[in-house]
């Protein structure tokens, strides 16, 4: 099997020009830095931003009177439905990037990319239709209590931004299966655990019947973490010439 | 083989045309490829970016070229396009900013010893210095933001040292102007030169200002503005040396030329042969539009393009490094400052840049910062324990709190 990693003329590191390398590291050693301090400068910079604590937004309210009025939204009252509510756009983002992300995938390994031929293409789109599923799922759960599924809630958005790099990865063509199969392994970690979290926050929410609904998604993401991991620890050894 | 801009005419405009994959080509890679390779690309972006920009200028003012220079244009906007494609997407953005910063020092310096003219060669010294310090703020920055080594990029070629320090690189506009070239005296190469590094300076100015506000930090957001500000002033040093006098057709020969002249140079010194037949396709066009622009000229101002144009190109802008030159400049002439058109010594500096800068720097300077202590060192500064540690940091906050 063609390997996702091989060697070349990679030109990256000081080995590749010894005595350049030497002469730039005695320069650097023997010219003083412009200013004193050290990388505290720039938390204390970071820190007075900070300090300013602004918010990337806010939770929209529910968007009818009947959302207000509704059963789920009442058994709500006295807690924080905000933050409910928040971590519920947090999954159904989540989800939905995640079809995107195994239809990027998929295409790799359709396109017969390095380490293709290790991953079931079937599986993959069981994957993805099941995030399909759960994008679903949620946006049902968020309609029950009168939320608003199309808005963007500030956990989603810093979802998004977490999945710019993953989507770069699966999208850039000269990655290989094997590297790809490593940001899923990011993402189905990460999905695994936000999922525990949403059960166990419905359940103390009072929303007993949502948290049931949400346990068939959980097991099936429990079955896609096995999967990638596997995925990426048979195709990580196999590279290096050590298949279990 | 040397060019004849008259007599090699290169693929004529009406046969000159792209599909979009053309336009979006595998990258160059990152990692294995040549660090020049990366230079060429992002000097030639700046070249192409400099041809539409011109273009549109000369094209809001003048009536009668407007459609030559708009069939000219669409290609110079898909090659400008294909040509900046080749970064590939795993550049963060401060990694393409560090090949930038590679562009402004190692192609103006060796601009400024190719250059004929004594007072072009010490403004191009100038600029060089201060870019040559915005590559060590950004390679601190890029350590300390996202844990990286900036040579991975530079590959050895570039020292990363302090130059002129940014903070005292800003100037009151009047200390931004230089002396421009007489047209009917200047020879063709310093023209070139003049243009080259003057679209080198505005893609690099346009590029910080657009990709500054893309970093979530505060502190990369503030480092983009205060180096996109010195740019600023690099394009107008830079604009201000080309002869305001000429006319613009004058003006449109010479950027066709000049794309030429620089074509020319990546073809003959490319080492990745996919992406040398890339410039090879790029000057056989540009030698097209020259034709195009010299037709303009004979037609619209009854002269000889051989006036301003000589029939073989100068010898080619030089990818390597110049580490010596610059380390000579470095050591002879960074308490240069300048004053109205002159250089001076520090000492010497006039009073309404220092008060310029003593406000823009009041609420202190995000280059300090990002690089305050900060010594380069192979594989970030972690290696040698530059970090801080849990104790230090415990007692800084004892101190704050």
């Amino acid at each position: 099997m063609e390997k996702s990693t091989a060697l070349g003329k990679n030109r990256t590191g000081i080995d590749m020009s010894p005595i350049d390398a030497k002469e730039m590291v005695a320069l650097s050693n023997s010219t003083p830095p412009s200013s004193p301090g050290d990388a505290r400068d720039i938390a204390k910079m970071r820190g007075e931003y900070i300090s300013e604590h602004d918010t990337l937004g806010s939770i929209p309210p529910p968007g009818t009177l009947k959302g207000v009025a509704s059963t789920a939204m009442k058994k709500l009252t006295g807690k924080n439905p905000e933050a409910f509510i928040d971590k519920l756009g947090c999954r159904l983002a989540f989800e939905r990037t995640g079809v995107r992300l195994y239809e990027a995938l998929i295409a790799k390994c359709s396109a017969g990319a390095v380490g293709a031929s290790k991953v079931s293409l079937d599986t993959l789109w069981e994957f993805r239709n099941q995030e399909l599923q759960h994008f679903k799922l949620v946006e049902s759960a968020i309609r029950s209590i009168g939320a608003d599924p199309t808005a963007q809630t500030p956990s989603a958005d810093v979802d998004g931004m977490i999945a710019l790099g993953i989507v770069q990865v699966l999208t850039e063509p000269r990655t290989s299966v094997e590297q790809c199969l490593d940001a899923m392994l990011t993402v189905e970690l990460t999905d695994h655990a936000a999922w525990e979290l949403l059960i166990e926050f419905a359940t103390k929410m009072g929303m007993e019947d949502m948290a049931r609904d949400f346990q068939g998604a959980l097991q099936q993401e429990e079955n896609h973490l096995r999967q990638v991991r596997q995925w990426f620890r048979d195709l990580t050894l196999s590279d290096g010439g050590v298949e279990s | 083989m040397a060019l004849n801009l008259f007599d090699d005419k290169g693929c004529p405009l009406d046969k000159q045309q792209f599909t979009w994959k053309e336009m979006v080509q595998t990258p160059i890679s990152k990692l294995d490829d040549d660090a020049f390779t990366r230079v060429r690309v992002i000097l030639m972006n700046g070249q192409e970016m400099e041809a539409l920009r011109f273009s549109h200028s000369c094209a809001r003012m003048n009536d009668q070229y407007r459609l030559p220079l708009a069939k000219v244009r669409r290609i110079e906007q898909h090659q400008a396009t294909m040509v900046n494609g080749l970064i590939g997407a795993d550049h963060s953005t401060l990694e393409t900013t560090i090949g930038y910063e590679q562009v402004a020092i190692e192609v103006t310096a060796a601009v400024a010893q190719a250059e004929p003219d004594e007072y072009l060669a010490q403004v191009y010294r100038f600029g060089m210095l201060e870019d040559f310090d915005h590559l060590y703020r950004y390679s601190a920055m890029l350590d300390r933001l996202e844990g990286k080594d900036a040579n991975n990029i530079t590959q050895c070629y570039t020292d990363i040292v302090p130059g002129r320090p940014t903070v005292i690189e800003h100037r009151a506009p009047q200390d931004d102007l230089r002396n421009h070239y007489d047209r009917t005296k200047a020879q063709p190469i310093s023209k070139l030169h003049a243009l080259t590094i003057m679209a080198a300076e505005q893609q690099t100015q346009n590029f910080y200002l657009n990709v500054g506000p893309m970093y979530a930090d505060p502190v990369a957001r503030q480092l983009y503005t205060e180096i996109a500000s010195i740019e600023e002033q690099h394009v107008t040093q830079y604009e201000s040396i080309i002869d305001p006098n000429e006319t613009w057709l004058e003006k449109w020969m010479l950027h066709e030329a000049n794309e030429v002249y620089n074509y020319y140079g990546c073809v003959q010194q490319e080492s990745n042969p996919r992406i040398k037949a890339i410039w090879e396709r790029c000057l056989d066009y540009e030698l097209g539009h020259l034709q195009v622009a010299m037709e303009m000229f004979k037609q619209h101002e009854r002269r000889d393009p051989a006036e301003i144009l000589p029939a073989s190109l100068p010898e080619p802008i030089k990818f390597e490094s110049q580490r010596e030159f610059v380390r000579k400049v470095l050591h002879q002439e960074v308490d240069l400052r300048a004053r109205g058109t002159q250089f001076v010594n520090k000492s010497q500096e006039g009073p309404e840049s220092k008060q310029y800068r003593e406000h823009l720097n009041s609420s202190g300077s995000p280059t300090n910062t990002v690089a305050a202590g900060y010594e380069w060192t192979p594989g970030t500064e972690l290696v040698r324990g530059a970090g801080v540690s849990y104790t230090e940091n415990a007692k800084d906050k004892e101190v704050t709190h």
